[in-house]
């Protein structure tokens, strides 16, 4: 990363408009053509430094149910569990972490029972009881972090 | 279509859903690429995605980094056990320190979690992150009962919300 791709990490973070050439002022700000601004943002992607660059659904919003849940796996059957976890759609996001609950997923689906579908799929598939921690209260919710040299 | 009756959007808004959750394409004039895809005009699709900003559907169009490749190699999830009848005034003022990036309200699930407030924390190492988490325990004083630490290890998948082409 160069300091152009600092500069289009944090600026595109931000956000851009809906409107017709919604990267024309940003590729005039950062001085360089629009094609290379896309060029490198579709590098960033390619190369894991960006995850996705798009609108930021909300789906609770969108009548949508969301929640929080953890499984303890032993670590010899932790990637077959994996990959049974992350092949529902529904699960958006899969982290591994360093605790005896050691994966914890989000669940996003259209309607409430469809979250509680997907985990009663989740412990038959994968024989381990998932623990159902849905948000009560959003206190705070900013995602973006500065790219720094 | 099978949106919910108070659900605010119809089969367009959802077409737009499904046709922009995998990205917007890099182009010029991004909005009528997503419109001629589907049969719409640009204006439209503009319209719409401004409405569903306007509702709070869409939070943003913007990049999601990967917070590991900023350099932001130690992300903890503080966990803590607060009495709940003062966890949201201290939910508001740990959600407002300036390094935690999302802070919720959850769930006990007695014996096996106790735990009801949670506050993502990242760092560039555990080290700064843990100087972090001291803080929000400064911050909580008597309120703070127990806490944990859960560093990721690895991402196992991160696509962000899907809707189900049905």
């Amino acid at each position: 990363m160069d300091s152009i791709d600092r500069a289009i990490v944090n600026r595109l973070q931000d956000g851009i408009e809906i409107c017709e050439r919604p990267f024309a002022p940003i590729s005039h700000s950062l001085g360089i053509p629009e094609a290379e601004l896309a060029s490198r943002v579709e590098r960033l992607l390619a190369d894991g430094t960006l995850s996705r660059f798009g609108p930021m659904y909300n789906a609770s919003e969108l009548g949508g149910a969301f929640t929080l849940a953890a499984m303890s796996i032993p670590a010899g059957d932790f990637e077959r569990s994996a990959d049974l976890v992350n092949a529902h759609p529904e699960v958006a996001h899969n982290y591994e972490r360093d605790h005896a609950l050691n994966m914890w997923f989000v669940v996003a689906a259209e309607r409430p029972e469809g979250v509680a579908n997907v985990i009663r799929e989740i412990e038959r598939e994968t024989g381990y009881a998932v623990l159902d921690l849905p948000k009560l209260t959003e206190y705070f919710l900013d995602l973006r972090l500065p790219a720094q040299p | 279509m099978n949106a919910r009756s108070d659900a605010p959007l119809d089969a367009a808004d959802r077409a737009i859903i499904l046709a922009t959750q995998d990205g917007l394409p890099l182009v010029p004039r991004p909005y009528h690429a997503v419109a001629s895809g589907l049969g719409m005009p640009g204006e439209e699709v503009m319209a719409r995605m401004q409405r569903m900003r306007a509702l709070g559907v869409i939070r943003r169009i913007a990049a999601v980094p990967n917070h590991y490749r900023l350099g932001y190699r130690a992300n903890g999830m503080s966990v803590w056990d607060v009495p709940d009848d003062r966890i949201d005034a201290l939910g508001e003022r740990v959600g407002a320190l300036s390094f935690v990036s999302h802070c919720y309200r959850r769930p006990r699930v007695l014996p096996a979690w106790r735990y009801n407030l949670f506050a993502m924390v990242h760092g560039a190492t555990r080290a700064e992150v843990e100087a972090r988490v001291s803080e929000i325990a400064a911050l909580l004083g008597d309120a703070h009962r127990a806490h944990e630490v859960l560093y990721s290890k690895r991402i196992l998948k991160k696509t962000g919300m899907r809707l189900r082409r049905t």
